[in-house]
């Protein structure tokens, strides 16, 4: 059956929600995982039975969940993120110097080349590789080791490698991004990074066109055309046309560019969405209307969708893994709130409306297009 | 008289290790916190890291021990476990400390 399954993170447990092409009759399951926060559930593209989940807790650490049916049934695999060597230590939030320690993965990135390997990126930001299915982790330690290490500091949700993003043709090939440290890319299958943050400018640090520091907030890119990138930082839309050598501003005529979630079309690789964020303090929609703006132009120049969203009185956030699209003829779109509420669209943004509207604070989204 | 060491675990544990009520282990030597939980852990590998972080075997924060209506937590991983515990009459507890979410 060809069809959707959405795959919801939310702070008290995993939910599925599956649909067929229509996307408009949806069967909900969950809660798996009841009571841990999940902060990322995602599926194999190489075999979309296989999904990871990391769960977690503040009282029982980190557990990684597998599943080799779609979901239906899990099992845990290894949760050993050990760091290579000795740690070393990073910028704390009041400027003195703390050891990396492991707090929990934020983001898990099967392979879209190889069935057996999924990247994980954690807190304290590092990211780890596991080549048997998530049953062994090895830390890529070179990105940690960075020279500019030591000046990385947390963001307020913590110091998490959240983006991790691989290009289309090159294996080698790696992208990912650090609150508060920014983003990196590496050539060589992630021995060695480079920072890749020129033309980022934050208030929010002393020297506004740092090498580091800046508090990336999500990175997308189109498989079509993986020299660009899209960028919701902290304040800012950015743009990159040349794989992260330089950014330009595009946040256009967005009412704000604070935002945390990016996404790109699935078949039109300049459409790209946004969910602006009233301000770096106040985390909801300007005038308690919540708007996905969508530009078809690459950024710029950017359109308010609004049917089917509430358009007074909404006061939730969208969290940076909390957008994803999947790539039927006619591209859906999915989102899911601080609210509980995971809104859908069948028709690249113009319509939305509820798949569900109660569910715990949703933390992730991920949608796998099932053949 | 020693008999198997009957461990309570916290439900999200026994979710994890998928066992319903007690675990009752066969401890080898003497029966301590490290003996008790490395012998929980070979039964139930799920279980590594959920209890004591994997690097520095410490009892993670909000986890606690309790046995015989005393608070282990802190004692030594090597230190002997009550006598009821050893000998399987009283269970060794790994609750879930309070702090609210």
């Amino acid at each position: 059956m060809t069809g959707v399954r959405v795959l919801v993170g939310t702070r008290k447990g995993a939910f599925v929600l599956t649909s067929d092409a229509k996307r408009r009759d949806w069967t909900v399951s969950g809660p798996h995982f009841a009571g841990w926060e999940i902060y990322h559930v995602k599926g194999s593209p190489v075999n979309p039975d296989r999904i990871y989940a990391s769960q977690t807790s503040g009282w029982f650490g980190q557990v990684i969940q597998r599943s080799e049916d779609g979901g239906a049934s899990w099992d845990t695999v290894g949760n050993d993120f050990t760091y290579d060597g000795v740690p070393g230590e990073h910028q704390w939030y009041d400027g003195s110097l703390r050891p990396w320690a492991f707090t929990r993965v934020w983001h898990l990135e099967p392979s879209q080349h190889d069935a057996e390997t999924v990247f994980a990126g954690v807190e304290d930001a590092a990211l780890f590789k596991s080549t048997d299915g998530g049953t062994a982790w090895t830390e890529l330690s070179g990105l940690r080791k960075h020279d500019t290490g030591p000046q990385w500091q947390p963001g307020a949700g913590g110091m998490c490698l959240h983006t991790v993003i691989e290009h289309p043709s090159d294996p080698d090939r790696l992208y990912v991004a650090i609150s508060a440290a920014g983003a990196f890319r590496s050539a060589d299958g992630g021995e060695t990074w480079q920072p890749i943050n020129k033309g980022l400018r934050s208030g929010e640090i002393p020297d506004q066109d740092s090498e580091v520091g800046h508090c990336v907030h999500r990175i997308a890119m189109h498989p079509s055309n993986p020299d660009v990138l899209y960028m919701q930082k902290h304040w800012d839309v950015m743009r990159s046309k040349d794989g992260g050598d330089s950014w330009q501003e595009v946040s256009g005529n967005l009412p704000t560019d604070f935002g945390f979630p990016i996404g790109v079309h699935a078949h039109e690789p300049e459409t790209v969405y946004v969910v602006p964020i009233k301000s770096d303090s106040e985390h909801f929609p300007p005038e308690g209307k919540l708007r996905v703006y969508r530009s078809r132009t690459g950024g710029d120049e950017w359109e308010a969708l609004t049917k089917g969203l509430p358009q007074e009185n909404c006061y939730v956030n969208v969290l940076r893994d909390a957008m994803a699209v999947d790539s039927l003829d006619e591209c859906g779109v999915y989102f899911g709130t601080t609210g509980g509420q995971v809104y859908g669209s069948a028709d690249a943004g113009d319509n939305w409306a509820p798949i569900v509207r109660d569910l715990p604070a949703v933390l992730s989204v991920e949608v796998q297009t099932l053949p | 008289m020693s008999g198997p060491v009957r461990v309570v675990l916290p439900a999200h544990l026994r979710t994890i290790a998928r066992v319903d009520g007690e675990v009752q282990l066969d401890v080898e030597g003497a029966v301590t916190q490290r003996s008790v939980l490395d012998a929980l852990e070979e039964r139930y590998p799920a279980l590594k890291g959920t209890i004591r972080d994997q690097q520095t075997q410490k009892r993670r924060s909000f986890v606690r021990f309790f046995a015989c209506e005393d608070d282990l937590s802190h004692d030594e991983p090597d230190a002997a476990l009550p006598d009821p515990v050893a000998a399987g009459t009283e269970p060794f507890l790994v609750v879930g400390a309070m702090a609210g979410g």
